[in-house]
């Protein structure tokens, strides 16, 4: 875009024919057109900047908003939702005051092509919306999934995103608790790295981000402008990659984490001393989207004086001053009587601090370059009037056919040799095997609060150390169960997410979702997208868990292939007191195993049939909301009254895979019992729904025996807890097969370094 | 009566709450002590906490060591006062010549987060008098820059001296935290200067004060009990 002459407003209106760049910013003709119609002129650089990168597929929603109306429609009644969808991140009422906001975000087209940076930002990212509302962050989660682990790329995404990940959020001080790590060919050239984070406050300090109160001034304060992650959002995110367009690099923004740490402490002192009135984050479509949002949902409009804006580059157009997504940015909005002492808190961190405008009468957004007017816009036509798309959608062709591809008939391991040989072909698997290389480079301890982290069923924050009151993190989404079933594939997300925060002790409370999918002009993933979101919102509904916010991640594809539907759901849960948790490690020898739940012969989707066959077919597990909530109940008062020493949800990989973990992580063997009606394969292999294998000392077997019979869920004793691993302890089925806690742990071990390190 | 026992926070300091309340479950009274100012407030000792100061951008702790509050630890260390450095906080020590030698990147190259054992080789400085001499102990570790290294006379006169503190546990199951983290020299996880008064360590004992967060396990809590002692029996 040219500097000179400037284009202003009143430029714009006098020379209506001048050609703008509105294809090479993301716009398609039909939307420049509705922008000229809002005008009633040609928009200004500078505004038409501002609807490019707003209106984009990342911020706009414009092909999803029509199907996520649905989480807001079917949202069930609950008492615990302070702030809904909408806002930076949904607030959640955990008890005693306190208030708990949470969200998941992807980063995932960053992150293939700059893979550090791409992750750092990504926790930057979704740290900074736990601050805009008033919430000190206390934890976060990533859940990443990547190309086959043995491909070369893989090699150069993974270390990178991981070293991303650690580089950024260990030097916040945040505590990494959970997330996941994937493996699928069909990830290669569209890895997902989506980043969670959760914060803690009290019921009366959640803040909007609201523009209110004519005078009041709008502070920008954070790292200088630079010209980085210019049209992040509108190029880089919402488009498909193509080899034959130019490397996409200069979109991605670059991180500095020890400027973060210092906007948090500095925002939080400013909260505390109540000095904000509204505040936003500067994240996708930077000031683009500060201003605008601001502005449009509060109660006037805006002035902004973009000479004002600390650069780093002072060569910035104002073009790219407002579509630039350089990090570590806030901006708040003050009351003229408070802006002195805001600033001068942000001068005891040496955080950069100026007034760049501020909130006036009426209804527009005006903002000045060099004494011209270059931006006179109704806000809500930028941040909330967006096209809206109904894409087509249409079951593939193909669905059936993969559906009939029936995994329970491929071939199965006839002896006790063949199931020994496949229980440490699955435990070794690269998506089996254990992710300590990967999660021994994320700090879990910082702030003294972390009880439980990964590999536990769920990360645990203690957030009060009078009461022991606490929260629980999980997230999960299978991305071949929602390949064969997008309905059922988004429901399994949920109920195992569920099911790993009830496992360990926590009642779930609320969702937040992050969901990955392939381009929307696809009718295909349309179709998978609209039929995830119907079985995520329908299941919602169900166990009385509402979405509150979330993020939508389209055009993951390359070419005509799109990755697996892959929805990823994070539950939170809330536990009394923290000293109840139940972990996944074997406490004592002697304890008896029971299995919780019915097992059937389920084998589509499964990892056995990944690991062992190469397949992907049939149905995934049947999905039964009620069982995980009569389940989820049963581990939560056996948890909260002592029945259960540990307790382990059974997902991919089955029962063995479940039993194999605790075993290591406990360093105790165990003997296992193929119970009446099931085969051993189907019992070990089989990843239905619903279940969780238990540890229950002795002197409450029967107590806990009475409790599962009482509420009506299915309870089978499937063994005890035997040997110490230093004493070459097993994991036994008897008459089967019995390995060796060694041998187990370094096929379990093993895997990932070789392939990584 | 108490001790008082201030923590410093930097910008980009982590751990200094942490350090807070590990000093509090110990008995002791905690006292937020901050970078740019040179008043100490009369506390009886000093932890310099771990984290990222200045973001590690020039090096670990280099410049940290020129605030205002340095000025006076350093002053105050030479003249008996006893110091705690603990990662970031070593670093700054070493940085601010109270320790000698240094430390280097990992040699894996990676941030490493672990339950690590360590033996401690000296009980008789201000911070580890409740420990054994030869006590083995779980303490976690998490840093990039780790691997602490000096010259092969400073070596010997740290042996020779018996001003290692602390050495990471080689022989054994990683899985029981044994190993060299970092490849740091002759396995050093911590070091005292002459007077046992000032000591640094990679390893974190403010994040092994409670058996329910944390590592799980109390082995760091000594640390902050020896140095209670220590002030309130002077």
């Amino acid at each position: 875009m040219s500097r000179t002459p400037l284009d202003t407003v009143e430029n714009a209106a006098a020379t209506p024919d001048v050609e703008l760049p509105w294809a090479e910013l993301g716009l398609k003709k039909d939307e420049y057109e509705r922008v000229v119609e809002i005008l009633g002129r040609r928009p200004t650089g500078a505004e038409l900047a501002m609807y490019s990168v707003m209106w984009s597929e990342h911020c706009s929603y414009k092909s999803s908003k029509v199907h996520l109306r649905q989480f807001g429609e079917k949202a069930p009644q609950s008492d615990a939702l302070l702030v809904g969808i909408g806002e930076n991140a949904g607030v959640v009422d955990v008890g005693q005051g306190y208030a708990v906001t949470f969200k998941v975000e992807s980063h995932n087209h960053p992150s293939y092509v700059e893979p550090y940076q791409g992750a750092a930002t990504g926790v930057g990212g979704i740290v900074r919306d736990i601050i805009a509302m008033g919430a000190r962050p206390v934890a976060v989660v990533d859940p990443l999934r990547f190309g086959a682990a043995d491909h070369p790329d893989t090699k150069r995404v993974l270390p990178g995103v991981v070293a991303g990940i650690g580089g950024y959020g260990n030097c916040l001080g945040l505590p990494n608790i959970g997330g996941e790590v994937v493996f699928d060919a069909c990830y290669q050239g569209n890895p997902l790295v989506n980043a969670g984070a959760i914060g803690v406050m009290r019921h009366e300090d959640i803040h909007l981000a609201k523009a209110s109160g004519t005078g009041n001034k709008v502070i920008l304060y954070g790292a200088r402008t630079g010209g980085d992650g210019i049209g992040g959002a509108s190029i880089l995110a919402s488009e498909t990659f193509d080899d034959a367009k130019p490397s996409k690099r200069p979109a991605v923004q670059v991180g500095d984490p020890f400027q973060e740490k210092l906007l948090i402490e500095c925002t939080l002192e400013a909260f505390a001393e109540k000095l904000v009135v509204g505040i936003q984050d500067l994240g996708a479509a930077g000031l683009s989207c500060a201003t605008s949002e601001l502005a449009s949902n509060g109660s006037g409009g805006m002035r902004v004086t973009l000479d004002d804006v600390p650069l780093r580059d002072s060569t910035l157009s104002p073009e790219e001053i407002l579509m630039s997504e350089s990090q570590e940015r806030m901006c708040a909005v003050v009351e003229p009587e408070k802006v002195d002492r805001f600033l001068e808190i942000c001068d005891k961190w040496d955080v950069i601090a100026t007034v760049i405008g501020e909130v006036t009468d009426g209804d527009r957004l005006e903002i000045f370059w060099h004494g011209g007017k270059i931006v006179d816009v109704d806000p809500r036509t930028v941040a909330h009037d967006g096209p809206v798309y109904e894409r087509p959608y249409a079951r593939p062709s193909w669905q059936d056919a993969l559906q009939a591809d029936d995994a329970n008939k491929l071939p199965r391991p006839a002896t006790g040799e063949e199931l020994k040989d496949q229980v440490l072909r699955l435990v070794s698997s690269p998506n089996q095997a254990s992710k300590s290389w990967i999660t021994s480079q994320y700090d879990h301890f910082v702030q003294g609060n972390t009880v439980l982290a990964q590999p536990e069923d769920s990360g645990m924050i203690r957030i009060d150390e009078e009461t022991g009151l606490g929260v629980a993190i999980a997230t999960d989404g299978n991305g071949r169960y929602a390949k064969l079933d997008p309905y059922a594939g988004a429901q399994l997300a949920l109920s195992e997410a569920y099911r790993n925060v009830a496992t360990t002790g926590a009642k779930p409370l609320a969702v937040s979702d992050c969901l990955n999918f392939g381009s929307p002009e696809d009718p295909a993933v349309m179709w998978q997208f609209a039929e995830a979101i119907r079985g995520l919102a329908d299941a919602c509904q169900q166990l009385g868990t509402p979405v509150t916010g979330g993020n939508v991640s389209l055009y993951n594809q390359t070419g005509d292939v799109a990755i697996h539907p892959t929805p990823v759901v994070a539950v939170l849960g809330v536990i009394d007191d923290v000293a109840r948790r139940t972990p996944v490690a074997f406490q004592e020898e002697g304890q008896l195993l029971y299995l919780l739940g019915d097992t059937h012969e389920e084998f589509g989707g499964s990892a056995w049939s990944q690991v062992v066959h190469d397949h992907l077919g049939g149905l995934p597990p049947k999905v039964d909301l009620e069982r995980e909530r009569l389940l989820a109940e049963i581990l939560i008062s056996a948890s909260r009254d002592g029945m259960i020493d540990s307790a382990h949800d059974l997902s991919d990989g089955g029962l063995i895979q479940a039993v194999v973990e605790s075993a290591l992580q406990g360093g105790k063997g165990a003997r296992l019992i193929v119970p009446d009606g099931l085969d051993a394969f189907t019992f070990l292999f089989s990843e239905s729904a619903g279940r969780a294998v238990v540890a229950v000392p002795r002197s409450e077997e029967l107590r806990f025996n009475d409790m599962c019979g009482a509420r009506g869920l299915p309870v089978t004793r499937i063994g005890v807890v035997d040997g110490t691993e230093s004493e070459a302890a097993v994991v036994e089925v008897q008459g089967e097969f019995a390995l060796s806690l060694t041998e187990l742990r370094t096929a379990h071990e093993a895997t990932i370094p070789a392939l990584l390190a | 009566m108490t001790a008082r026992i201030g923590v410093v926070t930097f910008p980009g300091s982590l751990d200094d709450r942490d350090t807070q309340r590990a000093i509090r479950l110990a008995g002791a009274e905690p006292v937020a002590l901050w970078h740019k100012d040179k008043d100490l407030k009369q506390v009886d000792a000093v932890v310099l906490p771990g984290g990222f100061s200045y973001g590690d951008y020039l090096r670990a702790g280099a410049i940290s060591r020129f605030s205002p509050v340095m000025e006076t630890v350093i002053e105050q260390a030479k003249s008996g006062m006893p110091v705690l450095g603990i990662c970031n906080g070593f670093q700054v020590l070493t940085e601010a010549h109270l320790l000698p030698g240094a430390m280097l990147g990992n040699n894996h190259l990676h941030f490493i987060c672990r339950d690590q054992k360590l033996r401690v080789e000296n009980a008789g400085t201000a911070w580890t008098a409740d420990y054994a001499a030869g006590q083995e102990i779980h303490i976690p570790l998490k840093n990039m820059d780790g691997r602490y290294v000096a010259d092969e006379h400073t070596l010997d006169m740290l042996e020779a001296e018996g001003r290692v503190a602390f050495r990471y546990v080689v022989r054994g199951e990683a899985a029981d935290g044994c190993g060299n983290p970092n490849g740091s020299l002759r396995d050093i996880a911590g070091i005292t200067n002459e007077a046992g008064n000032v000591v640094g360590l990679m390893p974190h004992p403010e994040h092994a004060v409670e058996p329910l967060v944390g590592s799980g396990r109390t082995d760091g809590l000594p640390f902050f009990t020896s140095i209670l002692k220590k002030l309130v029996n002077a």
